[in-house]
């Protein structure tokens, strides 16, 4: 039962973290263009006339 | 980006969106990014590649046309974004919180559950199902918003649809869960009730980014930019206006290549107008000062002067925007399989449901027992896999359809496509490609000399048929001829000098048919016909249609003879001279003799049919008013998308028929148990996931529905 007293609002407040970050993400416009980010993993920023 | 943001401090950042409709993959994305980023001012550029669209940062003294400009030289078209502030809303979108507070819920709760399942007695699972309480109603109240607003709306019409039952379900499980807890009961539906919802937000989400996916795939392809004209003011200067702004009275000068904004006639000029999109005519019209010209017709020789005489609501565009509204009326009407499925399954669970309780009153139970009965029985058939039998089937085929270059508007577009057993075929644009292409044995037939001078003088002009003969020649290898003094008379053609020759191309009053004369001084000249040739595959579509059983028929606004040509050719019964309403005459009247129509159209003529049957597809390359009307795009020139399209949607049908048998069958098998009152919400967990899982699987079988 102890255990359960740590283990329960840890796994809960994990939870709540995941959810928390979605929803961030969410705000921030990151699931606009879902193909994009796809892609984009492909080609390396660095090679952009910034480099 | 901070170092460039630094070294500017004084210019001011704009935005300038750009719509570029050809990226596809993640090398055209950064080939445009890098291109813009390369411009100098430009701060950053970033696609988006859902929307196919660019978004630039940069100072204010970068003007749009040279972003635009520098897109053209990596080979991408694009224009600004009409409006910035024209966002049409994301469907998928507010459903997305929902579904991620239900699946953190789900699991959380679940986590719990499992240990109940496994026998955590006394305060133990007292504790557990608190916990679950806490998290579960609050996410219950909050995720299950989409249905109960859906459902409340239907009620309210006293109507119902698969909501109903759903909210029935929700509610009623829920309380029972809580008086559970609140008492020390043994069990509590929390993780069914949450498990429920997940899976329906999955299928509804589901649904709405197809929609979003497909008309954002659709927007991108429409003309962004508002039509309009030049008019020409007092002073004789020029000024833009836009269509909505044009005024009778005005004069437009429309430059050669371009499309009229309005009605009117013309006061200096004479041109050959193009109006095909307009009637479905092929052979463009030759009107000089006087005649009557229409809104939506292409100027093909030499700038004109146009005075407006109807704009905005008067014209025969708008003619035909009406015929189109009333077309669409009978459209609405149709009831998709989910909410015809539903229509049968919500009383049928309901009086289930009553019948269970009333059964176990009369056996003697008490009735609490009997209450607890009934909601088992309810959360049991509730159609957790029904609401996902339609949605992943139709979303897993449009996408399969989609890498074909076939764009669905929306679920009920594919139900209406596989049900389709007539095909109306449109002519112009449709069938052929829609515009002019030099014949290609008299291209073959042209000897280098006269292949290179013909490139030389073509590419000196913007004219359709110089165009076209240039990329013919182009694509067959052939390099252009020095050719000196180049001029263009309009309406006429294009000459100079070659090698000390005198050269020409232009327009041939020769011969019958559209074709332009070659002239090489010391030679006999050379004709090349203009025809407008069949779409590739054509034939090998038709048969494959007439395969599936459809029957085909063309039915065109051209004249009879340039129709009857085609027919013969491709061997179809056709109509010609149909006008707007003649086509969607047409279609009524074959939809009277119980026949579902398929139209294929590409024109504004073709607007009011393409929405009056029962579905439709309109060819990449159709008028915006076309594009907007069809069900299906195809992108590409091979006229295959159409047997493709049609055999995806039955494949689509039958699975989503199969789905719905397996998901009735799970319940039929779990009802009995639930009546008897042997269902724990474990039982109830068990079915529900296994269900969607054999659905979602059976549905992935359509990945390969489009080959």
């Amino acid at each position: 039962m102890n255990g359960l007293l740590i283990l329960l609002p840890i796994a809960l407040g994990l939870g709540l973290l995941g959810l928390l970050a979605f929803f961030w993400a969410l705000k921030r416009g990151q699931f606009e263009d879902l193909d994009g980010a796809a892609n984009r993993i492909l080609y390396d920023e660095d090679e952009g006339p910034h480099g | 980006m901070n170092a460039l943001s630094t070294e500017l401090p004084q210019s001011a950042t704009e935005t300038t969106v750009l719509v570029v409709p050809g990226m596809h993959c993640g090398g055209c994305m950064a080939k445009v990014e890098r291109a813009l980023a390369a411009v100098p001012g430009v701060a950053s550029a970033r696609v988006n590649l859902t929307a196919k669209q660019v978004r630039a940062e940069h100072d204010a003294k970068v003007e749009a046309a040279d972003l635009i400009s520098a897109l053209d030289a990596v080979g991408f078209a694009s224009q600004p974004r009409a409006d910035e502030l024209v966002r049409s809303a994301s469907a998928a979108k507010p459903l997305l919180a929902p579904l991620a507070v239900a699946a953190f819920a789900c699991m959380n709760v679940m986590l719990l559950s499992v240990s109940v399942w496994s026998g955590a007695e006394g305060s133990t699972r007292n504790l557990f199902h608190w916990i679950s309480a806490l998290i579960g109603i609050p996410a219950i109240a909050y995720s299950g918003t989409p249905f109960f607003k859906s459902a409340w709306a239907v009620l309210k019409r006293a109507r119902t649809n698969m909501d109903v039952p759903i909210s029935i379900g929700i509610v009623l499980a829920t309380g029972l869960s809580t008086y559970e807890t609140l008492s020390g009961g043994h069990d509590a539906y929390f993780d069914g009730v949450l498990m429920l919802i997940l899976f329906l937000l999955a299928g509804r989400t589901l649904d709405a980014m197809m929609r979003d996916r497909a008309r954002a795939g659709v927007d991108a392809l429409l003309s962004q930019a508002a039509p309009g004209a030049s008019v020409v003011s007092a002073d004789g200067s020029l000024q833009w206006v836009a269509a909505a702004d044009l005024r009778p009275g005005m004069v437009m000068r429309v430059a050669a290549g371009e499309r009229l904004a309005a009605d009117g006639e013309i006061l200096v000029g004479a041109s050959a107008f193009d109006q095909s999109l307009l009637t479905g005519e092929s052979a463009p019209a030759a009107i000089s000062v006087g005649g009557a010209v229409h809104a939506g017709t292409l100027n093909l020789d030499a700038p004109v002067d146009v005075r407006v005489t109807a704009a905005g609501p008067d014209t025969s565009l708008a003619e035909i925007a009406r015929l189109m509204d009333a077309a669409e009326q009978p459209r609405s009407v149709y009831v998709r399989i989910a909410d015809r499925a539903s229509r049968l399954y919500a009383p049928a669970v309901h009086t289930l449901a009553a019948l269970s309780f009333i059964g176990w009153m009369i056996a003697g139970a008490g009735a609490y027992q009997a209450v607890v009965i009934a909601i088992a029985v309810l959360i049991i058939t509730c159609p957790c896999a029904l609401g996902l039998a339609v949605p992943v089937a139709q979303v897993v085929a449009s996408g399969a359809l989609m890498k074909q270059g076939i764009m669905v508007k929306d679920g009920s577009a594919i139900e209406r496509l596989a049900s389709v057993d007539r095909v109306l075929l449109d002519k112009t644009g449709s069938l052929t490609m829609g515009r002019p292409e030099p014949d290609s044995s008299a291209i073959e037939a042209l000897d280098v000399d006269a292949a290179s001078v013909a490139l030389g003088l073509a590419s000196h002009s913007r004219h359709p048929h110089s165009r076209a003969i240039e990329a013919a020649l182009l694509a067959r290898g052939y390099c252009a001829a020095v050719v000196e003094g180049v001029a263009e008379t309009a309406g006429i053609g294009v000459s100079g000098t070659w090698s000390g020759r005198r050269v020409s191309l232009g327009r041939s009053d020769a011969s019958e048919v559209i074709s332009t004369t070659l002239r090489i001084e010391g030679r006999s000249d050379l004709l090349i016909p203009m025809i407008d040739s069949l779409r590739p595959d054509a034939l090998a579509a038709l048969a494959r249609l007439n395969a599936l059983g459809l029957e085909v028929t063309l039915l065109s606004g051209d004249n009879a003879g340039a129709v009857g040509e085609v027919a013969r050719e491709v061997g179809l019964f056709a109509q010609a001279a149909a006008g707007p309403a003649e086509k969607c005459a047409a279609i009524t009247m074959l939809q009277a003799q119980g026949r579902n129509v398929l139209m294929v159209g590409d024109g504004l003529n073709d607007g009011p049919a393409l929405a009056a049957a029962d579905a439709s597809i309109a060819p990449g390359s159709a008028s915006d008013v076309g594009r907007q009307a069809a069900d299906l795009v195809f992108l590409g020139d091979s006229l295959l998308a159409l047997p493709r399209a049609v055999l995806a949607a039955r494949r689509t049908m039958r699975v989503v028929k199969q789905n719905f048998a397996l998901a009735i069958g799970y319940n039929l098998l779990a009802v009995p148990l639930a009546i008897a009152g042997y269902v724990n919400p474990m039982i109830a967990a068990a079915a529900m996931s296994g269900s969607s899982l054999v659905v979602v699987a059976n549905s992935l079988r359509l990945a390969r529905a489009a080959r």
